[in-house]
């Protein structure tokens, strides 16, 4: 959800629930990143309430389209982390049978 | 900033840094447009007597605005600089580094790992009969902490069902042991876990059942889970066999239906797939000045997991050089004895170069942990960009 003026979009805060600093802390890295961004953080109102506030300042275009980009970043992010992830097993896996079969 | 400003600056610099010498800046991960002194603040952690020292990330792309310096990280240059060395691997744990991201995002994935990567554990006990010394209820928490060795991937999360208890979203196993009269006590494993393919065994409710239809069950499987081809190859069972459940005394007797579910583990702690998942930076041990003949040997001596060794530089004359410092734990041991040994040791953490350990409690291969953790994250992103469109 998404709290903000409706003659600034620039400025606004996002209200996701069921997430945590698992992911609030992970997209602030990525928004901070954007040089559109001047200002993102996000806090937890309540520490039992299942939710995150994300607050995202831009130097002009629309907040949630600035945050839909950093979320799509830090998916490319993590595709990359995987992809040369599952690569590094692999190489890892066939130099060791390689070790194996010399003894 | 032109060429001629930037060498000027850089000359300056060398000068105001109090002598840090110039191997710092021909660090391959040292990109050579900030000041040497101001990256070094960035990409390490100063580990002091007292306390660390700039251990915050500077992640705001403008922070060197001043400097007219970007510090924005885009994909390519990310895609670039990022690098995963295995360094080792076995069937419950793995070891790895990750080099070139931010601790916002491996830390993401560390706590993924601990909180969110589905598993299956015991959730519903059934008791028929408990004569042992042990509690209902304390020896329902130690089955529940058992690993299950079976792939989450291949089952549903009970709500998914409705609140039916089906075969795509139970397993349900049965632990019936006695011991007998006059014989010795008996100890009770894990082992003695058996796994029931066709569901419960035990009547859901006193009524009657009508003569014609089966008496229901706390389960309904629609077909027995033995026919799916990766349980034939497999059955689903504890990941260890040798967990100590109960102790049975003569005459005592246990006979229960235990149920395990799909769940994660910010739950319960019994669905995490790891017994941990951690990181660590990784040090840099840095000699600011000759440490030779005896005080190296002095200094060789005080670090206790050999990161420091002699080297024989003629003339009978001994130096101590940096072997090991990926071994270094930072007790900060080589630095204590004055301000001489300060200024000649620098200990150091690098803050993008993370050292990774998942220790898998056996449902998953480790490595297929990692890989699933980050498609978890993905999915997050995605929901969100769901949400936002
Ligand atoms: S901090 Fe401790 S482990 Fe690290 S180099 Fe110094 S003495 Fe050795």
């Amino acid at each position: 959800m998404e709290h903000g003026s409706y003659s600034d979009l620039s400025k606004s805060t996002f209200c996701l629930v069921d997430e945590d600093h698992t992911f609030a802390n992970s997209v602030r890295f990525t928004l901070n990143q954007d040089p559109r961004v001047t200002f993102s953080g996000y806090s937890i109102p309540h520490p039992s309430e299942n939710r995150v506030n994300v607050r995202v300042q831009t130097t002009g275009d629309p907040a949630s389209e600035v945050l839909k980009d950093g979320c799509q970043d830090l998916m490319l992010i993590c595709q990359h982390v995987r992809s040369t992830f599952e690569k590094a097993v692999n190489d890892f896996k066939t130099s060791k049978t390689g070790d194996d079969m010399d003894i | 900033m032109s060429e001629e400003e930037n060498s000027m600056s850089e000359i300056e610099n060398q000068e105001q840094n109090g002598g840090v010498p110039d191997y710092i800046m021909d660090l391959e991960d040292v990109p050579s447009k900030l000041p040497s002194h101001l990256q070094v603040l960035k990409t390490r952690v100063i580990c002091n007597m007292d306390a660390p020292q700039h251990t915050d990330t500077l992640q705001y792309s403008g922070v060197y605005a001043a400097l007219r310096v970007d510090n924005s990280v885009r994909l390519d240059s990310f895609c670039n600089n990022f690098k995963v060395e295995v360094k080792r691997f076995t069937d419950d744990d793995i070891e790895f580094d990750m080099i070139g991201i931010d601790p916002a995002i491996a830390n993401a994935f560390r706590r993924i790992l601990i909180a969110e990567v589905p598993t299956m554990a015991i959730e519903r006990i059934y008791i028929a009969n408990n004569t042992s010394l042990i509690q209902d209820e304390v020896l329902s928490h130690r089955l529940g902490l058992i690993p299950i060795d079976a792939d989450p991937r291949l089952f549903e999360y009970p709500d998914n069902a409705g609140g039916e208890n089906n075969e795509k979203n139970t397993i349900v196993f049965k632990l019936h042991v006695s011991c007998k009269k006059g014989h010795p006590r008996i100890t009770v494993k894990s082992d003695a876990l058996k796994w029931l393919p066709n569901g419960s065994e035990l009547i859901a409710d006193n009524t009657k059942p009508n003569a014609d239809s089966k008496a229901k069950t706390f389960t309904s499987f629609s077909c027995s889970q033995g026919s799916r081809p990766e349980f034939s190859k497999k059955p689903p069972g504890p990941y260890n066999l040798d967990i100590i459940l109960a102790k049975l005394g003569p005459g005592q007797e246990i006979e229960l239906e235990a149920h395990a579910v799909k769940g994660v583990g910010k739950t319960h702690a019994k669905w995490s797939p790891v017994a941990t998942a951690w990181y660590r930076m990784l040090p840099e041990v840095i000699l600011m000045k000759d440490v030779k003949d005896d005080l190296a040997e002095e200094l060789v001596s005080k670090c206790p997991v050999k990161v420091f060794d002699i080297e024989d530089i003629g003339k009978g004359r001994r130096k101590a050089t940096v072997v090991n410092a990926r071994a270094c734990t930072l007790c900060r041991e080589c630095i204590r004895g004055g301000q001489e040994w300060e200024d000649r040791v620098a200990l150091r953490r690098v803050k993008d170069h993370f050292i990774f350990t998942i220790e898998s409690t056996g449902a998953l291969p480790p490595d297929v942990l990692f890989t699933e953790a980050v498609k978890i994250l993905e999915d997050k992103c995605e929901r969100v960009i769901t949400e936002l469109s």
